[in-house]
């Protein structure tokens, strides 16, 4: 299952204005791992985001998914391959209804309109949201908007699922039922939050970024308890790791 | 900024209410467009002067409201609101053209007057179909009958779009608009300058939204052009109702059935 | 300024309407051709930007009265005529079925006169060379100024001319005119301001935004309007030629317009009435319960008028009465959906359980079960007032859903 790997090498991007948004980042993620990429506001989160699906060009640097490197002629395979699924809902969810939204995608892949229908229902059985799908997208909730935005990702069936800052804005039952979904998709995952506890708890990976770069990559539990490289990213432990607000252990 | 909101949640009561399901919510929507289309044309071919003529014209708005189970009375609201415009253009009728033309009584009745309300019947039966066929098809469903009925692609997709993000749009104007006003400090209105910064964020932000908006389009494989896995038949009942209601229409555009009613009623049939 | 339906002849519209369709197929082609699919999310947004942006009024400075944004050159300064075109013209559909701004006939004018003026007359031949490549903020404000008012000043004539055409207001050319044209002269200058202030905002703060589109396409601009002209005038004249075809008010309407005299003749009684009646038997000829003028005119007239006020009064209870049964009967077939609506919620009952076990055993959060609404729909918090009491349940059901969908999926953690 080679390709699920997402390979980058040096990866350097710099903006029109000069602005340096990525630095040399380099590394390999490989098939089902779960990979939390954290690191403060402009840190290049989602600028990297954007080279993993062949948005954004990198000014030098290599990335390769499953092996293949982004180029024109590739991009559409790519795309197909990795799911990006955005911050805001409401910039994903742009069809009229819910199913269309869902459609879209498949439909773009040439699908004829029996296994769009089946990539559809699946997609959305699998995100809880079967029974939204005839309504506009503007009279769902905060978290039937994200389920569903999930769900236009998942009716491509792609091998790598990316997410910026999936539990953002959603109430804690909502975000809950998010990271149960989330748990449940086997290939490989990767977010970028500010939910650090949502890291901690759904990824086995932990990659820091600060100014453009790689600053720390390992276990959750190893980043988490590295108070200085923390500090220095204008980060801090997850809640989970800190003490207990009544009895201070 | 109150109006806004209150505008936001007309509009999407007026939204929902095309999720009816009634037999006329059901119905192909280019039928409805073709009958609201033949409708609107027959009642403002009518003469100038022509009133009563008009009045057998509101069945079918009766018709729909009730057989689409619509609320009438946040309808007949809505419509009543409507068309200053037309108000005050009208309303110079009776002050150029006074010549009598009917007489009823003592009550002499300028053509003036007769063209000044015949435009507010016929603001009343247009305006009133044009919310009416919004209610029982829904936008997505005229844009779509409109497609069918030879509209261009491009400009469809257009109309989704932008239906789709009027939602967005207007809560984030809204939004803005609040938060100017809860530090205006009780100063009504808003400088036009402040105005044009406020609408100059709003812009960018709204810009930086289409592009996220693009990447989300081309993420999903989006190359230029839209599929639509949406079929619907302009079957038997269709025609029915086009046919029907054509000739229905077009009966009571050629005969003045006000006129023969009340010439029953009032025992003077020449 | 929008136009009306009740103001206009089915000929005047017709060639609006077409006109109108005319420009937005050329524009359609024009834009998918240009094969930047950047634009299709652009246009879409920017759209709902300018309905925004509608809703936000400021107060216009030394009246003290409030004003808000057209936006027709914005959006032209912005995407270039052909986008912008469409963008304009897909807010005023939206207008036009929202708010039923003038109505679906009037549609066609709208888009002409608050469409065309900017995207293809004011911005080509006043903004861009006003402008120039790398427009001062002072050049924006004069070239933004003068557009804007342009624009207005032609959309505001268009109106009048579209209105004294089709001759269903009284109004004479002059006086509406006079009327109009400076009240646009107003809005125009407004309208130039705020459009400066815009523009010189984004040119700030994002000025890649201009430098992405910067081909002059004016000489292309001026050989369009008059195929558009040529267009509306050839619809207009065919459906006039089909409507004088058929014994209608038409004719007259046509005839009046064109024949001046009848309308300045108008002023002593008898012509106006004369002319009025004809009409009216033109339009009715095998109804003769109108008796010849003269002597007994008077009589019949009020005869008439007698029972076309009966006759209104009975049709109207008709039309309410069809209404009203028709209602009945639905709400009669609505009982026996009734029972097929209910399974909606029931089979989500069904998911409930599921969705709610699963993702809550895997965590262990046992707790949050007795949470009374697991889901909180901010859109379908009841409205304070319910406007429409007689809403039915089954109306009900399929608006608010959810609410059911949480009342029932809670009631299943409670047993």
């Amino acid at each position: 299952m080679s390709h699920h790997i997402v390979e980058l090498k040096e990866l350097r991007h710099i903006y029109p204005d000069g602005t340096v948004a990525l630095d040399g980042v380099t590394f390999t993620i490989t098939h089902g791992e779960s990979v939390g990429i954290i690191g403060a506001n402009g840190a290049g989160k989602s600028t990297l985001l954007l080279h993993l699906n062949g948005y954004l060009v990198p000014t030098s640097g290599e990335i390769s998914i499953g092996h293949t490197p982004i180029t024109k002629e590739t991009l559409p395979e790519i795309r197909r391959t990795v799911g990006l699924v955005f911050q805001d809902p409401d910039d994903q969810l742009f069809m009229p209804t819910v199913f269309d939204d869902v459609a879209f995608g498949p439909f773009n892949l040439g699908l004829s309109g029996a296994a769009v229908e089946e990539r559809v229902t699946s997609a959305l059985a699998k995100v809880d949201a079967g029974h939204l799908r005839e309504k506009p997208p503007y009279h769902l909730s905060g978290g039937e908007k994200k389920r569903v935005a999930i769900a236009t990702v998942l009716s491509m069936e792609p091998d790598i699922l990316v997410m910026d800052e999936p539990t953002n804005g959603l109430d804690p039952f909502a975000r809950r039922q998010l990271m149960g979904l989330m748990k449940e998709f086997h290939h490989t995952k990767i977010f970028t939050s500010h939910d650090l506890d949502m890291v901690m708890e759904l990824c086995d990976r932990v990659i820091v970024l600060g100014h453009g770069r790689v600053r720390a990559d390992g276990a959750p539990a190893e980043i988490f308890s590295n108070q200085q490289l923390l500090t220095e990213c204008r980060l801090e432990k997850p809640l989970s790791m800190q003490g207990c607000p009544v009895c201070g252990k | 900024m109150a109006s806004i909101d209150g505008a936001i949640l007309d509009f999407k009561r007026l939204d929902l209410l095309a999720s009816g399901d009634t037999g006329l919510h059901r119905l192909d929507a280019r039928a409805k467009v073709l009958v609201t289309a033949v409708f609107v044309l027959l009642v403002i071919s009518h003469d100038r002067y022509e009133l009563s003529a008009l009045f057998p014209f509101f069945i079918f708005p009766a018709a729909m409201i009730a057989a689409g189970n619509l609320p009438f009375s946040y309808i007949a609201r809505k419509i009543l609101l409507l068309c200053p415009f037309v108000i005050v253009v009208g309303i110079f009728n009776p002050l150029i053209d006074r010549t009598i033309m009917l007489q009823a009584g003592p009550l002499a009745i300028s053509g003036g007057w007769l063209s000044f309300f015949s435009i507010i019947i016929r603001s009343i039966l247009t305006v009133g179909s044009a919310f009416i066929l919004l209610a029982l098809t829904g936008f997505p469903g005229v844009c779509q009958a409109l497609e069918q009925l030879g509209m261009p692609r491009p400009f469809a997709v257009q109309l989704l779009f932008l239906y789709r993000y009027i939602f967005v749009l207007t809560e984030e104007g809204g939004r803005a608009a609040r938060a100017r006003q809860l530090r205006s400090c009780g100063n009504k209105g808003m400088g036009i300058k402040s105005f044009g910064t406020l609408i100059g964020h709003l812009l960018l932000r709204t810009w930086q939204r289409a592009e996220r908006v693009h990447i989300a389009m081309l993420s999903r494989g989006f190359d230029g052009s839209f599929h639509s896995g949406r079929r619907s038949s302009f079957g038997r009942r269709e025609l029915f109702f086009v046919a029907g209601w054509s000739l229905v229409l077009i009966f009571m555009r050629t005969t003045n059935l006000t006129q023969i009613i009340g010439s029953i009623v009032t025992g003077r049939l020449n | 300024m929008h136009m009306a339906d009740a103001l206009l002849s089915p000929a005047v519209g017709g060639a609006m309407w077409a006109a109108s369709a005319g420009a937005i197929a050329y524009c359609s082609a024009k834009v998918s051709k240009e094969l930047d699919d950047r634009k299709v999310p652009l246009m879409g947004v920017l759209g709902a930007f300018l309905f925004a942006a509608q809703m936000i009024n400021f107060t216009i400075p030394a009246t003290g009265s409030s004003g808000h944004l057209g936006g027709g050159l914005l959006l032209t300064i912005l995407l270039g005529p052909y986008a912008a075109f469409l963008t304009i013209a897909s807010v005023l559909v939206v207008q036009a079925l929202f708010f039923a701004d003038g109505g679906l006939l009037a549609l066609g004018c709208n888009i002409f006169n608050l469409g065309i003026f900017p995207a293809f007359i004011a911005y080509p031949l006043i903004y861009r060379p006003l402008a120039g490549r790398n427009p001062s903020s002072t050049k924006v404000a004069i070239a933004s100024m003068a557009a804007a008012i342009a624009g207005l000043q032609l959309g505001a004539f268009s109106v009048v001319l579209e209105t004294t055409i089709s001759g269903i207001s009284a109004l004479p050319f002059t006086a509406f005119v006079a009327m109009m044209q400076p009240i646009h002269l107003g809005i125009g200058i407004v309208e130039g301001i705020v459009t400066a202030i815009i523009v010189g905002f984004v040119h700030k703060a994002r000025p890649d935004i201009f430098t992405a589109r910067d081909k002059g396409k004016a000489s292309i601009m001026k050989s369009i309007i008059p195929g558009f002209l040529v267009l509306a005038l050839i619809t207009g004249g065919f459906i006039s030629w089909f409507a004088s075809e058929h014994p209608d008010g038409l004719e007259w309407s046509i005839q009046k317009v064109t024949g001046k005299e009848a309308v300045e003749g108008s002023k002593d009684g008898i012509h106006a009435a004369l002319s009025g009646i004809q009409g009216k038997l033109a339009f009715l000829p095998d109804y003769n319960f109108k008796k010849p003028e003269g002597e007994k005119g008077k009589v019949s007239r009020l005869g008439t008028s007698l029972s076309g006020i009966a006759g209104a009064l009975i049709t109207l209870g008709l039309a309410v009465l069809v209404g009203f049964i028709l209602r009945k009967r639905q709400q009669l077939a609505a009982r026996k959906p009734h029972a097929h609506e209910h399974a909606h919620p029931h089979a989500h009952d069904h998911e409930h359980p599921h969705r709610h076990g699963g993702v809550e055993h895997s965590h262990g959060h046992d707790h949050k079960h007795s949470h009374p609404h697991p889901h909180v729909h901010d859109h379908s918090k009841p409205h304070p007032e319910d406007p429409n009491p007689r809403h039915t349940h089954e109306a009900e059901v399929a608006v608010h859903s959810h609410e059911h969908e949480d009342e029932h999926g809670s009631h299943d953690h409670k047993h």
